[in-house]
């Protein structure tokens, strides 16, 4: 029974002990601020450089983040969101709760960066990841007309599910329900998030998950195992950008200013490629490390401009449901 | 008569204290995203689909449940073997899994490559498909199954052994025992053991997604999730809310309307009394319910072996967190539980079914409107990640206080109905009559509800991740963070960690409930 009263005075001690240092406040998905993620990599380096007490704060995944930062509106704590992708940016932009950035940087994003509101991180490519030696589907049709089994998110819980969502809709068009039709009995089963889709690949519940092209990076350079590889499509590759952004009620403008600049440099990105295992938004001096994939030409980069996404987003869903459901 | 009127003030005060905490916690936070919503959030047909998949599924898992649980109760009560009491702990494993661990376990037996599927392959059969609806079932049958094993279990234990030997000493036997003893019995417990796994499987969303197949599978619970974070449509949400609250009160209604007698004569014994011929079947049943609960935690035991070395050092703070938010939390609800119970110990039926009723309604409620809702509270404050352990050890025990009521309110009733004229009529003080009365009367069920409840708040990832400090982290929520970066090996081994400790504290508490008894 000792502990609780012990854990609150531990946490004033703590509080007024940062009171004379400035505190910036950083709201971002969980895998980003776990012990396994970027942040306290980041944490340690931006500190060095800041003189403030940088706290990351992880608030769930990418939506839950905006969903949170719409809860706590104006008087949020927070003075960067760090997580949100392009699927959410036009949502998030159209709270008024952000303000604009004056960031510029030598981007590595396919299709370059002009957003004035957010600034891009990260970024990848969808892809389904299979095992290495398998005959792998050329493309939807292929995998749809193939026996290969498949597990996929669902996108109304889970960004990948939403983004395999987008890249089905951005290759196909009004042709997309069919192309889902098509696949429906490929699917084993659609998870809630992606870490169930990916356990259960592991496990062999099925031949392909959906995933990033980065992932078999993490099989080869965490694990030294080369066995997981990913199928190029080509109709091409529909891409997720991991964006950041200052919110207009911050109390710390400056250093918010100051973090998301440090953000594009070589600091920042060379932590992200083997812990978040995504592209670096601005390739570091020091390049990618050897297991990395290669980026695709710009046109098999496919990805909608966020006002695109939003006004897709609903009808796709629909589509999504209804071919699954049969 | 003034020291009576200030026992009753106490014990009505405790109780309402209690019942004002769970309001606030299902119908407040409810409440609270409502308030916080623009306007009223209208559903579409999806939605209504979505109804009526989570309620026929969880009709159909929770009348499974229940009825495969008589006949391995009935033969786990009247059997007596080797290893029957680490028999009957272990079975209570599925249920306190992380629902993530479950599932995995379950697809290594029952999945396309599970030994299920690989023992037909090399028969030469066709294989067999866990996706789909039958998998949703099946799954949450796997969950449940053991929690109303254990009820059950708990009806047959408090039949007096006088009572069979009486049945067998004037001839009784076979359908005349049943309809004398065992039929009263059952309908004591089993509407009971139905109404909670049916609000376990009514908020149901990971596992009926993973198994299900698809969107067809779709849950209530994920219309809410859809709603908060899809949509952004909070009023939408808390209408969902309001649907599964409605549901439970339904259901809840129906459940009660059986009439529930009070519990007559003797307590609890630690031995098992052999009523009746011994059949063959008592050991089928054992066995095939064993398989089927056990098989798939060995498969989870299996995989998290290799794991279990080189495991980060923070699984360890983890695990020290969970623990004590777990102790922490039992105790809370059986102090909460105790209290319901004391206050409606001498009430009318009608009372004591509200009370029950209201109860439950903490579990009837969407985690995710309990968390947001909480938030919301929080926020205008206080920093809601301050609270963040608070929080989960508070609605951690809220969540496990139906469990608790269940096995106590028949109990506490039982030692006024047996014993509190004889405490009128000597005038024993309300902490005499507590501490030596009530308490050792109590002592089994109390140590079970506690140990439910602690094993429950250590699997439970909760509402955590909505509070989420950075520097506190449970034991679920740190193997999702494994998971989340790709180290699935860690997260087994996690997983096994986990259970261990669930049943280690489980058993720790069962077991001193049962004490020298």
């Amino acid at each position: 029974m000792k502990t609780v009263p012990f854990f609150f005075a531990g946490l004033m001690t703590a509080t007024s002990v940062m009171a004379d240092t400035p505190v910036l406040t950083v709201y971002t998905y969980d895998s980003f601020a776990s012990d396994w993620g970027p942040g306290p990599a980041v944490e340690e380096a931006f500190e060095a450089t800041c003189g403030c007490d940088l706290q990351i704060v992880p608030a769930g995944d990418g939506a839950a983040l905006l969903a949170r930062i719409q809860l706590e509106g104006a008087r949020s704590d927070a003075d960067v969101v760090l997580g949100l992708d392009t699927n959410l940016t036009a949502a998030a932009a159209a709270t008024d709760l952000f303000a604009p950035h004056s960031v510029t940087a030598d981007f590595a994003v396919p299709g370059g960066w002009d957003d004035p509101t957010f600034v891009p991180f990260d970024w990848g490519y969808f892809a389904f990841v299979g095992n290495a030696g398998a005959d792998l589907p050329a493309n939807f049709k292929a995998l749809g007309d193939s026996d290969t089994k498949i597990v996929i998110q669902d996108p109304r819980s889970s960004t990948p599910g939403l983004g395999l969502l987008m890249w089905v809709k951005q290759a196909y068009g009004d042709d997309a329900p069919m192309i889902w039709e098509n696949l429906a009995d490929n699917v084993v089963t659609v998870t809630a998030g992606w870490s169930e889709a990916y356990g259960m690949f592991l496990e062999g519940e099925a031949d392909m998950v959906l995933s990033y092209t980065t992932s078999p990076a993490y099989h080869i350079i965490a694990e030294e195992d080369m066995s997981k590889t990913f199928a190029t499509f080509d109709e091409g590759h529909y891409m997720q950008i991991e964006v950041a952004g200052k919110l207009a009620g911050s109390d710390q403008p400056e250093l918010a200013d100051q973090f998301l600049n440090f953000m594009v440099t070589d600091a920042f990105q060379s932590i992200i490629p083997t812990t978040n295992w995504m592209f670096p938004a601005v390739t570091p001096a020091s390049g990618l490390p050897d297991g990395f994939p290669m980026a695709l030409p710009a046109e098999q980069s496919l990805i909608f401009a966020p006002e695109q996404a939003a006004a897709v987003r609903d009808d796709a869903l629909a589509e999504w449901q209804a071919a699954l459901s049969k | 008569m003034a020291s009576r009127t200030v026992e009753v003030t106490i014990r009505r005060v405790v109780g309402s204290g209690v019942l004002a905490l769970l309001l606030t916690l299902s119908l407040g936070t409810l409440a609270m995203v409502a308030l916080r919503a623009e306007g009223y959030g209208g559903l579409r047909a999806g939605d209504w689909a979505a109804v009526r998949f989570t309620v026929w599924q969880a009709l159909l898992s929770a009348g499974i449940s229940v009825i495969c649980a008589v006949p391995i109760a009935r033969a786990l009560a009247r059997r007596s073997f080797p290893g029957r009491s680490m028999l009957v702990t272990l079975l209570g494993a599925p249920f306190i899994l992380p629902v993530i661990v479950g599932v995995l376990g379950l697809i290594a037996v029952f999945g396309r490559s599970g030994w299920i599927n690989d023992g037909l392959t090399l028969l030469g059969l066709p294989n067999v498909s866990i996706y789909g609806a039958g998998g949703v079932i099946l799954a949450h049958v796997f969950f449940n199954l053991p929690l109303a094993t254990r009820l059950i279990l708990q009806g047959w234990l408090s039949v007096p052994p006088g009572q069979f030997r009486l049945a067998a000493s004037l001839g009784a036997d076979g359908f005349a025992l049943h309809r004398l003893i065992e039929w009263p019995m059952l309908k004591r417990s089993l509407p009971g053991a139905f109404l909670l796994i049916f609000l376990l499987c009514l908020t149901s969303f990971t596992v009926a997604l993973a198994v299900g197949g698809g969107p067809r599978a779709t849950t209530i619970e994920l219309a809410v999730y859809q709603a908060f974070r899809f949509d952004f449509d909070i009023g939408k949400a808390a209408t969902l809310g309001l649907i599964q609250i409605a549901i439970c009160v339904c259901v809840a209604a129906l459940a009660f309307l059986v009439p529930l007698p009070r519990v007559q004569g003797g307590s609890d014994v630690g031995v098992v009394p052999t009523w009746s011929r011994p059949s063959p079947l008592d050991w089928a049943w054992i066995g095939l319910g064993a398989a089927f609960l056990l098989v798939p935690l060995g498969a989870i035991v299996l995989s998290g072996l290799p794991g279990l070395w080189g495991l980060p050092s923070s699984i360890w703070s983890a695990l020290w967190t969970s623990v004590w938010v777990a102790v922490l939390s039992a105790l809370l609800c059986a102090a909460m539980a105790l209290g319901l119970a004391l206050m409606v110990a001498r009430s009318a039926d009608g009372v004591r079914k509200l009370a029950e009723g209201i109860g439950v309604l903490g579990l009837a409620t969407s985690p995710l409107v309990i968390g947001t809702g909480l938030f919301l509270m929080i926020f205008p404050f206080a920093r809601p990640m301050d609270f963040a352990l608070v929080v989960t050890l508070t609605v951690n025990a809220v969540m496990s206080l139906p469990f608790a009521l269940r096995v106590l309110a028949p109990a506490v009733a039982q030692v006024y109905s047996d014993h509190d004229r004889l405490r009128q009529s000597i005038g024993m003080p309300q902490g005499t009559w507590a501490r030596y009365v009530v308490l050792p009367a109590v002592r089994r069920p109390l140590g079970f509800a506690m140990g439910l409840a602690a094993a429950l708040s250590m699997g439970d990832l909760g509402v955590i991740t909505l509070f989420a400090d950075p520097a506190v982290e449970t034991l679920p929520l740190a193997l999702y963070r494994l998971m989340g970066a790709y180290r699935m090996d860690d997260a087994a081994g996690a997983a096994l960690i986990l259970v261990g400790f669930s049943l280690l504290l489980f058993w720790m508490f069962d077991r001193g409930g049962r004490g020298r008894a």
